[in-house]
């Protein structure tokens, strides 16, 4: 216990943290650090969310009702990129900030300086995508994929968001630099590999991703800013360029990347379910072995995105073996969460909710996911609305309702106050519900072949549109609740003070330092036990 | 401030906010009601909630195993969350239930990795089926190229009954338009076109994809198929239409700001029919050709001629009418600069020196008028005649 705590000069507490301004610009604290890029993803979040609320308002109805089909375009576009790249992945590494170090026993990440850096360079970047809007001829309309040659008919804004997106992708690995080299160094002894949190696990697999594939989209991106500007012909067919090339670089980006947004929250999960139904978790080594065999296969599947684009029956067999063969690794993580629930002795708090909304509405996700695979089956649904509820089934019941839960499970820790369990509630039946309900119906339209990306429809799609826009309203007031309700007020330090360890079936070394975390942890290594799920001595 | 008051009575608000919910969504319901519309036979119906009602082979194949995937997805579902809500129910803490304490078995993660990879293979073995067959668009009877421009769709008849049409088609002009007010009306709203493509009932139609500017996709839900139409390259499907009706489609691909707009209207006909509707369109394009009673101006006829002397005459003649080597020069000729029109025309449609100059006599009246007017007037030729279609026809007599 001392070790945890233990302050060589407990009389000089004042040099720890800087105050003001100075305190957030100038962050080398893994905490400090962990917070701003929580707050950042959550306010990109928002600002994604409300893109999401204008194409809803949009496609309530057929006919134009509020935007014109140019705008129509920069709004998916741009919620696509702000989600993908504001919301999601810096969110993960936000936790990944916060919880690597304790989860491993390290005082913090091993390069706190290039943390900062990797963080700042968020700010800019986000701001250069966001207010493109504002540039001539708006925002990039190409979609998240950024497709050639499209990307060459755009305005400047298509630079900004090249130039937004060269910088996210140097924070990202230079955030993945951080992680891999914190976790592979910094354990405290006792801490094996094999003994680590999964959530350290896939963050480590999931960094690695991040180096490998981080590169190919700059290198996608950058053809297409010389295609633009310098008169190369990389993807232009009119000097000799391959449209398809594009597509086949962005993918091999793309397929990790999707991914990359997934693997930590299998993480959080794994951290949740076994806490919730005290028990240790099911199958921990095949749940690493899993995690690293999917990391691996995400990088023979990509084409599976190109079926209609036109590819030799052999490619096309490949791809479609390559991707079904993913849904057995899945398959074992899902197993294994239900076996670590089986007999455990369960409470259902707002983490563990997350974490059960999560398993279950994911798994359609999967499924799905299995059905689009199949090349001839994708020939009747690729680029239609299954596509798009396939993918928020699992991004937002998958890789969001994670971080929910993972945000429910440690904030206590992160802020030393819990958060009120009826609210929580409240917000997880309210999202799973409104969740359905916006989502759902999208199998429909894209089996009947509605088209994504459509500003309009014919009116045999309006029933089934209106039921999923209500249903985004609904989802989207259920996050204005999260954040003035619940985040806020545990930011403000409103509520019940939490002990250090609220969750009385929760292990490992984050609940053994007290809450909210000191700004200082683990400073000299901890003694750990045989399971290195505790501080001795 | 309204958080302030939600603090206050946060159930309260939670239950007046849920009732404006109900209030819109019976006030969207109305309106919905407003629109009436009608299921479009070969096009969506209203509320469809499967994949639209296959004509060809390939995409009741497609069907059946969709179909077949859902059924065994349902069943692993059904089977994993059983397991997953017997278990919430009944092993909580709530309920006295102690936590067991296994937490490892190679047995069973080998029984649970195996299993769903047998599952998987078995889904494969169809679908591998199905992909050959898609794949195999040889012997065609018919072959169209298609080329998505933006916005609409070029269909070129290749090869087969009906070679050599070609015609492009849009949305209907008063769908955009009303889209654009926001007044909707009609069962086949932005799925109108004016010229749709017509093929004929149990042929294999092959087609080819491309696009003139960005990426397309080619997209008939019910004959089966998507294939994106790519700039620069083609790529190619088919289909075999079990029945006549027409069938419709949009693109699948974001090609800019009117992507919806650009909707696919196949017609299958019967065999006959079809003749018919070829032999119609051939004489539309044959009425559409030059009419050859048509007086020319010397400009247009110099527009038109020029172009048939590059398509035709330049390889020998060169473009600057030089000539070379064996070939006479046409720059400063005799017979092209004299004033009897009739020895040009004569030489153009009757060749000369035993077919080394060949006869011209395929090309149209108007195309042999232009190209003569035209080498009448080019270069240093300024002889200001005109050769009108009508000479020509005289001349062929």
């Amino acid at each position: 216990m001392s070790a945890v705590l233990d302050h060589p000069h407990a009389d000089d507490h004042d040099h720890g943290a800087p105050h003001g301004w100075r305190r957030w610009l100038y962050a080398t604290n893994h905490k400090d650090i962990g917070t701003m890029y929580l707050v950042f993803s959550l306010t990109m979040l928002m600002i994604g969310g409300v893109l999401a609320l204008l194409i809803r308002a949009e496609l309530f109805q057929p006919g134009l009702q509020f935007f014109n089909p140019e705008l129509f375009n920069q709004l998916t576009t741009m919620h696509g990129l702000i989600m993908v790249f504001g919301a999601i992945m810096p969110a993960f590494v936000g936790f990944a900030n916060w919880m690597i170090p304790l989860q491993i026993g390290a005082p913090d990440m091993a390069f706190a300086r290039m943390n900062n850096l990797s963080f700042w360079l968020l700010i800019p970047a986000a701001l250069m995508l966001v207010l493109s809007f504002f540039m001539p001829g708006g925002a990039p309309a190409t979609g998240w994929t950024l497709y050639a040659p499209l990307t060459l008919q755009m305005g400047p804004s298509m630079d900004a968001g090249i130039f937004a997106m060269h910088i996210m992708g140097a924070s990202s690995i230079m955030g993945s630099i951080n992680i891999i080299v914190t976790i592979l160094n910094m354990r405290a002894p006792g801490m094996t590999l094999m003994k680590m949190p999964l959530f350290c696990w896939t963050w480590l697999i999931t960094a690695y991703l991040l180096i490998a594939v981080m590169p190919v989209l700059a290198g996608a991106i950058t053809m297409t800013l010389t295609d633009r500007h310098f008169g190369t012909s990389f993807f232009n067919p009119g000097g000799g360029g391959d449209p398809v090339m594009f597509q086949h670089i962005f993918w091999f980006f793309g397929h990790p990347e999707v991914y990359i947004m997934i693997l930590p929250a299998f993480g959080i999960v794994s951290a949740i379910i076994p806490a919730f139904a005290r028990k240790r978790l099911f199958g921990y080594t095949s749940m690493v072995y899993a995690t690293a065999s999917i990391a691996i296969l995400s990088f023979i599947v990509w084409a599976h995105h190109m079926f209609t684009q036109g590819m030799p029956v052999t490619g096309q067999l490949f791809f479609m073996y390559a991707t079904m063969l993913i849904a057995v690794p899945t398959g074992v993580k899902i197993f294994n969460w239900v076996a670590t629930m089986w007999r455990g002795s369960m409470t259902f708090e707002t983490p563990m909710l997350f974490a059960v909304g999560f398993l279950f509405v994911f798994t359609m996700g999967g499924f799905t996911g299995l059905i689009l695979a199949m090349a001839p089956i994708d020939i009747q649904i690729h680029d239609t609305y299954y596509v798009v509820a396939h993918f928020h089934y699992v991004l937002v019941a998958g890789s969001l309702y994670a971080m929910f839960g993972g945000f429910y499970y440690w904030s206590p820790k992160w802020t030393g106050v819990m958060y009120d369990e009826m609210r929580g509630k409240i917000h997880f039946w309210g999202s799973l519900v409104f969740f359905n309900v916006t989502f759902f119906p999208m199998h429909f339209l894209g089996l009947a072949g509605m088209p994504r990306r459509y500003a309009d429809y014919p009116m045999q799609f309006t029933d089934f549109n209106m039921i999923a826009s209500i249903g985004a309203f609904g989802f989207g007031l259920m996050q204005v609740y999260f954040l003035f309700f619940v985040v806020l007020p545990v930011m403000r330090g409103k509520g019940a003070p939490a002990p250090q360890q609220p969750w009385d079936g929760a292990e490992g070394l984050e609940w053994e330092v007290p809450s909210p975390a000191p700004f200082h942890t683990f400073e000299t290594p901890p003694r750990l036990n045989a399971q290195a799920t505790k501080v001795i001595g | 401030m309204i958080i302030m008051n939600t603090k206050q009575a946060p159930s309260r608000r939670l239950w007046r906010r849920a009732a404006q919910c109900m209030l819109a969504l019976g006030a969207a319901l109305a309106n919905a009601a407003a629109l009436a519309v009608n299921d479009l036979p070969g096009g969506p119906a209203v509320d469809q909630i499967d994949l639209t009602p296959p004509v060809t082979r390939i995409a009741a194949d497609q069907i059946w195993l969709h179909s077949l995937l859902l059924i065994i997805c349902g069943v692993i579902f059904v089977g994993v969350f059983g397991t997953m809500f017997y278990s919430i129910v009944r092993h909580r803490k709530s309920r006295g239930h102690k936590a067991a304490q296994f937490h490892e078995s190679t047995t069973v993660e080998i029984v649970w990795t195996i299993v769903p990879f047998l599952i998987v293979i078995l889904m494969a073995l169809p679908a591998t089926k199905v992909v050959v067959a898609m794949k195999d668009t040889s012997a065609a009877d018919l072959t169209i190229k298609v080329t998505g421009i933006q916005w609409k769709w070029g269909y070129d008849y290749l090869k087969g009954e009906g070679e050599g049409i070609s015609f492009v088609s849009m949305l209907d002009p008063a769908q955009r338009a009303m889209s654009s007010a926001g007044q909707p009306a009609g069962d086949d709203y932005l799925l109108k076109v004016d010229h749709p493509l017509v093929v004929p009932v149990d042929k294999k139609i092959r087609i080819i994809t491309t696009a003139n500017d960005v990426i397309h996709g080619f997209f008939v839900p019910s004959l089966g198929i998507q294939q994106s139409a790519i700039p620069g390259f083609v790529r190619d499907t088919w289909f075999r239409a079990d029945k006549v009706g027409t069938f419709y489609g949009q693109c699948s691909q974001l090609c800019g700001k009117e992507h919806s707009y650009m909707p696919i209207q196949v017609k299958v006909v019967s065999a006959a029919d079809y003749t018919a509707w070829v032999d119609g369109e051939k004489k539309k394009l044959a009425a559409a050709a030059d009419d050859p009673a048509k007086v020319w101006t010397l400009d247009d006829m110099l527009a038109r001629g020029e172009k048939v002397y590059n398509a035709n005459c330049a390889a020998c003649h060169r473009p600057d009418g030089k000539g070379a080597g064996p070939i006479k020069p046409l720059d400063g000729s005799a017979i092209v600069l004299d004033a009897d029109k009739g020895k040009q025309i004569e030489v153009v449609l009757g060749g000369r020196l035993n077919g080394a100059m060949p006869s011209w006599k395929a090309l149209s009246d108007t195309e042999v008028a232009a190209v003569i007017t035209f080498t009448k007037n080019h270069w240093s030729n300024k002889t200001g005649q005109v050769v009108q279609p009508s000479d020509v026809l005289a001349a062929r007599k």
